[in-house]
């Protein structure tokens, strides 16, 4: 028999921005957290290094203690954090069909923060051809393997990618006695922060081919090598290897949004948020890396402080966005986040504008257009690079009118 | 040592159904499979599409077996839970020429005993294909067509068979035959198999076993097919499977709903030497990408899930190759190629009728247990996953272990404990769904390969 419970708040996702905002809205509302996974905690659960906490709990901690912590808090906030819950569909505006070991029911919310993070793009999204071996993974599965099963990934390793989230599948590689053979990427550089780049890769002695990509993979039942093509001179080489781990290339987890019809953003392809993460249907929420895939966990966290307030607004006046102008991104941006300037939406979290690239820049001098002017200019102190969030100040769109047209931002 | 009545070479979904079929009669049959599992080559990887048949050679064995294999496959699949659905074709005309074939194909419907068919024009075309690419300048309907689960197939066809008490050896690789007056010995890598009759259902090996028995009449290029699975999110862009008109080159590349609620496209269609290159190309997929952005530039906005490479079994004959040789009790299944999942059941009619000219006594028995209830992967269906009664009754069916595809332990469970069990985290998929979504394995494979150590007893990874 399907029942149902109705509650101020439900959050589907319990990771850093769900359980945050869990904790924030539970002193004085109602609030129900749906997780699918056995375990409440989301990706840092199985990131077991250094590295977690330092914006928002100000303090640096591992990825299980963090997500520990942030359980802790939703809980002894008030908050019901329900795990072996998915949420597969909706009955409603704010209803949600869940199914768990305890029965298929629906669940509404007078208010629905989605907050169900993003992945990565598994090999097969990234159409390399080739045999279909065991021992391809992502970054995510070979984590979980790792960190929560305990098992050896393999003894030789190619990691697809240099960015930040690469360097965290080198590390529990490491851990698991399987050496790197190779790290590759498309770009010129590394693409991880620039203090880790040199550092660490002397002392991981992980050797790096920039300008690469994988062009196929070998091997019948195991992976015995993969063929990579240098994208400078178009030759290809055939590295031995018995696991690849594809990283990176992170695309949200946007299902529960896309079934229910909300706006989605085509650049980030999660759904379309204003400044306050509000989404196109009035009383849904949307909070962090499924808004900007992705951002480090103490920011997903910190939006779920920011929605909070927001969620907290809408169960007392039930007020929802008017219709706003798109904000878009330019190259070499590929999204920005917020992507929608609304009248009254004040700033987002930490007032800043979260951006993607593709593409290196030094010294960016960001501009913003909107209806053929310039509203705004800004030099930064930091550069753009590939494979981080570049984060820009909110103050460039204050010239911009929510009632206008599209606003662009690029760099000069 | 194995001694029967009649040998079944091939575990794919021909020699399942050929087993299952004559494991109903008064004869001890065995099905010899060289892989750990059934339906693990040519039977995995197909389109999966229920075919009509009405663009088959009229009057040849192959339409006659289409035709009345898909009777046969769609009444059983009542029954055995087998997921089918009824989407329909539109073979969409591209240009003038293509125009004009049109009403020659439906005539040749007509010819193969098919007359539900019917030209639909332009508009007629876009309200049923709403985002397909513009140009389109009419179409053929043909609503029979439809999509069926070849694994579920496959696995019911084994299932009955050993519900009927045939005896599934898998791992048994025909190496020798010695074929003797009233027996005949299969060698195999897992020992002798002395049997009466020999049916050759080996697929890309089928030109093989038939020149141990000392024929020379084919040979078996296999011809490969990339396919590209789209993600769920695609699958209401396209309601119907949308064909070209075929060329002298063959059936060209289609666009089609899943039966597990995706969007394929494919198949290329490459003659090669390796029998067992599987691996999906650069040229290929590139091929497929473009041909899906001048069919349904939409689709390809969507992610991929999933893209493999199938091998079909032609030869350099037109039709099937079907023969009986009385002297050496000896039944030649050979040329089957991707019209084999409709024909299957056919097929296995076909045979009986063979042996029954040869003198065999091929009566039904009484004793028949029920048609097995399978498992239903469809995603037009009720799954555990939303079935509120079932998870009432069993907690397990609630308890998913793979979100994109939203397949429960139960699931997984009972697959190990079914009476055709998977060896592997491939057969796992193709009884359950799990692992074949957009994920692939990012948030479950460490937990669903955990699953499979503890089933089979080994650090499976």
């Amino acid at each position: 028999m399907t029942s149902s419970t109705t509650v101020d708040v439900v959050v589907v996702g319990a990771g850093p921005a769900g359980l945050t905002a869990a904790r924030d809205l539970a002193r004085d509302r109602s609030v129900l957290v749906l997780d699918r996974e056995a375990e409440a905690g989301g990706i840092p659960r199985h990131s077991d290094h250094l590295g977690y906490g330092m914006r928002d709990l100000r303090r640096v901690t591992t990825g299980p203690a963090y997500a520990r912590r942030l359980v802790e808090a939703a809980r002894s906030a008030g908050a019901e954090v329900r795990t072996e819950a998915a949420a597969t569909g909706w009955a409603g505006e704010r209803t949600l069909e869940v199914t768990s070991p305890s029965g298929r029911r629906t669940v509404t919310g007078r208010a629905v923060v989605l907050a169900t993070g993003a992945r990565e793009r598994p090999r097969s999204a990234r159409l390399v051809p080739g045999d279909r071996p065991a021992g391809v993974l992502t970054t995510g599965q070979l984590q979980n393997l790792v960190h929560l099963q305990h098992r050896s990934p393999g003894r030789r390793a190619v990691v697809v990618g240099a960015e930040l989230v690469s360097w965290s599948a080198v590390l529990t590689l490491r851990e698991a006695g399987c050496a790197v053979v190779l790290m590759t990427t498309q770009h010129e550089q590394g693409e991880s922060y620039a203090a880790l780049r040199g550092p660490a890769r002397l002392a991981l002695r992980v050797p790096v081919s920039t300008r690469t990509a994988v062009v196929r993979v070998v091997g019948r039942d195991r992976v015995e090598g993969v063929e990579i093509r240098d994208l400078r001179t178009g030759q290809t080489r055939v590295v031995a290897c018995d696991t690849v781990v594809f990283t990176g290339d992170w695309i949200p987890d946007h299902e529960l949004a896309r079934l229910g019809g909300l706006d989605v953003d085509p650049a980030t392809k999660g759904p379309r948020v204003d400044a306050a993460l509000r989404t196109s249907r009035p009383g849904v929420f949307a909070a962090g890396n499924v808004v900007h895939p992705v951002d480090t966990a103490d920011v997903a966290a910190l939006d779920g402080r920011h929605v909070a307030d927001h969620v907290r607004r809408w169960l007392d006046t039930r007020t929802g966005a008017e219709p706003g102008a798109r904000i878009v991104a330019l190259p070499p941006f590929r999204w920005v986040a917020p992507s929608l300037l609304t009248p009254g939406a004040e700033a987002p979290a930490r007032r800043r504008l979260l951006m993607w690239a593709d593409e290196h820049r030094n010294v960016p001098r960001l501009v913003a257009r909107q209806d053929g002017r310039e509203v705004g200019r800004r030099s930064m102190p930091w550069p753009v690079a590939p494979g981080r969030v570049f984060r820009a100040p909110w103050s460039l769109l204050e010239k911009a009118d929510p009632r206008g047209g599209e606003v662009t931002i690029g760099v000069l | 040592m194995t001694v029967v009545d009649v040998a079944v070479v091939g575990g794919g979904i021909v020699g399942c159904a050929v087993a299952r079929e004559l494991a109903g009669r008064r004869l001890s049959v065995a099905l010899l499979e060289a892989r750990g599992d059934i339906g693990d080559v040519t039977s995995k990887a197909n389109t999966a599409i229920l075919h009509t048949g009405f663009d088959a050679t009229p009057g040849s064995l192959e339409s006659r077996l289409v035709r009345r294999g898909y009777d046969l496959l769609t009444a059983y699949a009542v029954p055995a839970g087998i997921p089918l659905e009824r989407v329909g074709a539109v073979l969409v005309a591209w240009d003038d020429e293509q125009l004009a074939t049109l009403p020659t194909l439906l005539a040749k419907a007509v010819a193969n005993g098919y007359d539900h068919g019917g030209l639909i024009d332009v508009d007629e075309v876009y309200r049923r294909l709403p985002n397909l690419a513009p140009g389109a300048l009419g179409g053929l309907l043909i609503p029979d067509e439809s999509i069926v689960c070849s694994w579920t197939s496959a696995l019911a066809f084994a299932t009955e068979a050993v519900h009927r008490g045939a005896a599934l050896l898998l791992r048994h690789r025909v190496t020798g035959v010695d074929v003797g007056p009233e027996r005949t010995v299969l060698r195999t890598e897992a020992g002798d198999v002395t049997t009466s009759w020999v049916v050759n259902a080996a697929g890309l090996g089928a030109d093989v076993l038939d020149r141990l028995l000392g024929h020379d009449r084919f040979t078996v290029v296999p011809r490969r097919g990339e396919l590209i699975v789209f993600d769920k999110l695609a699958r209401e862009l396209v309601e119907h499977i949308v064909l070209p008109v075929p060329t002298a080159r063959g059936k060209g590349v289609l666009v089609s709903p899943t039966i597990y609620g995706n969007v394929m496209l494919g198949p290329t269609s490459e003659n090669i030497e390796d029998r067992t290159a599987t691996a999906t190309t650069t040229h290929g997929l590139e091929f497929l990408l473009d041909k899906g952005r001048a069919l349904m530039p939409r689709l390809l906005e969507e992610d991929v899930t999933a893209a493999y490479a199938g091998l079909r079994a032609a030869t350099e004959h037109d039709d099937y190759v079907v023969d009986v040789d009385a002297d050496q009790r000896y039944v030649l299944l050979g040329g089957i190629r991707s019209t084999g999942l409709t024909s299957s059941l056919a097929l296995a009619e076909h045979v009986v009728g063979l042996l029954a000219a040869c003198g065999l006594d091929v009566d039904p028995r009484e004793d028949l247990p029920a048609v097995p209830r399978m498992p239903n992967i469809g995603e037009a269906f009720l799954r555990p996953y939303a079935d509120a009664e079932r998870i009432d009754a069993d907690p397990e069916y609630g308890r998913l272990v793979c979100f994109c595809e939203r397949v429960s332990r139960g699931e997984v469970r009972d697959a190990f404990a079914s009476t055709v069990p998977p060896c592997d985290l491939d057969g796992l998929r193709r009884r359950t769904r799990a692992l074949m979504g957009r994920c692939q394995g990012f948030y479950c494979g460490a937990e669903v390969s955990r699953l499979l150590g503890e089933s089979t007893g080994g650090g499976a990874s």
